[in-house]
């Protein structure tokens, strides 16, 4: 029997002690956090951080960002991956960015590898926020992936204006490497946002 | 990749557009350039997997998850439904993650400032996932209504957020259930941003079968995620 889609509404102003309740300080257990990688999990160590910017160029804080990637080897933890994964990888991970004073998410965890399908390495991002009646998709790239970019059949259909909102630059300046990733809502360098 | 792959796209028909004017946040938090078309690869037919594993013993009764020293005041209630997809296919093991204010229509929220009491007894966030048949169900106290800053005078109607993956990183989706009756849903921009044809959909369903006598009054509130394209892989 054909049933219609439930609509989209805002994840409003108050989630944090309902999705990020460890984060903010609330008596709950979190299913998810922006560590995503345990630290004998296998892959480069990364941090990711990033503001999320409005039409005014005024950061976001509160926004909730979740995560979901491949492991080092490129493989999805879940049964539609016949591959396989580490079992004790979720590859998931969920910040809000309500707690930081310059209101960056930020994520702890390990470059994905490439899945084998000539795309290159990223994350999968959704975006949600008081403001926004349905989710927003994203990707991240790497900075360093250089070659396996331009090979990227995603990155390839993007004009070449806006490629450059997908891509995370590396910082090799701190304890480890950091991929900065802004994400704007609006403006000149509006991040591309995709249906799919 | 192909766009035969995975999950139905989503429909335009039913969901609001990101630019609503009247709901005055989306003016500066809105896309502004037209979306891109992504074929689906491994990245969106996969997504977490959270199910019961995810739900504590006392997650699904928000009557009891923080009732300190005595019951939380209010009018208790169940709600329940099932979680399906555009073919009608229950979903089952599918967590979902609840969140609203209290009967005073207060969140726990430390950026709540309405000025309506905090109930010590209750805390407002709780989890419950679908059976193999897609059913899922939690006991709560019905929200109130609370004012906001949209314009003058604005009220949110009677809600509970809801939360839920599904099967794939395509079909998540956050949405907010209503009450049948409520005045306040005439006059609200969120509630209104939905194209009319859809905005049913939102609105929980009075049941006299979900209610527990004497206990808690019952609502119906189904939930449905995008299907799957029914062309079958190549291999
Ligand atoms: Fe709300």
């Amino acid at each position: 029997m054909t049933q219609k889609q439930t609509p989209s509404q805002t994840i409003g102003p108050f989630f944090a002690y309902g999705l990020t309740p460890e984060q903010y300080g609330y008596n709950l257990t979190s299913i998810a956090a922006p560590e995503v990688a345990k630290k004998d999990q296998e892959g480069e160590r990364i941090r990711i951080e990033g503001q999320i910017f409005d039409g005014e160029g005024t950061a976001v804080g509160d926004a909730m960002v979740e995560i979901w990637q491949a492991d080092a080897a490129g493989r999805y933890p879940h049964s539609a991956d016949s591959r396989g994964s580490n079992a004790d990888f979720t590859g998931f991970g969920r910040v809000g960015t309500g707690t930081d004073p310059e209101q960056r998410f930020f994520f702890e965890t390990i470059k994905p590898g490439a899945a084998g399908d000539g795309q290159a390495p990223h994350i999968n991002v959704i975006v949600f926020m008081r403001g926004m009646l349905n989710h927003a998709y994203t990707r991240i790239y790497f900075s360093d992936e250089v070659e396996a970019n331009a090979a990227d059949p995603v990155l390839a259909g993007i004009p070449d204006d806006r490629r450059g909102t997908l891509i995370a630059k590396r910082d090799d300046s701190s304890a480890g490497p950091v991929y900065r990733f802004n994400i704007h809502m609006q403006g000149a360098d509006e991040t591309v946002f995709f249906d799919l | 990749m192909t766009d035969k792959l995975g999950f139905k796209s989503r429909d335009w028909n039913s969901h609001p557009a990101y630019l609503s004017p009247d709901y005055k946040s989306t003016a500066l938090r809105s896309p502004t350039k037209p979306l891109v078309p992504l074929a689906q690869s491994l990245s969106e037919i996969t997504g977490p997997v959270y199910g019961h594993e995810s739900v504590g013993p006392l997650d699904a009764d928000l009557t009891r998850n923080a009732a300190a020293a005595g019951e939380p005041l209010g009018e208790r209630i169940i709600v329940t439904g099932r979680v399906l997809d555009e073919d009608g296919r229950a979903l089952p093991n599918t967590l979902i993650e609840v969140w609203q204010a209290n009967a005073a229509g207060r969140y726990v929220h430390a950026a709540d400032q309405h000025d309506a009491p905090l109930d010590p007894n209750f805390f407002g966030g709780g989890r419950c996932a679908t059976n193999a048949e897609g059913w899922y169900s939690f006991k709560t106290i019905k929200p109130g209504a609370y004012p906001w800053g949209n314009h003058l005078n604005a009220w949110r109607p009677n809600h509970i957020h809801f939360s839920l993956f599904g099967p794939s990183f395509a079909t998540r989706l956050i949405t907010q259930m209503y009450f049948p009756g409520d005045p306040l849903l005439d006059l609200d921009p969120i509630f209104l941003a939905t194209p009319q044809a859809a905005r049913g959909r939102l609105v929980a369903d009075f049941s006299l079968e979900a209610t527990e006598p004497g206990v808690a009054l019952g609502y119906r509130f189904d939930i449905v995620l995008r299907g799957r394209n029914e062309t079958p892989m190549e291999n």
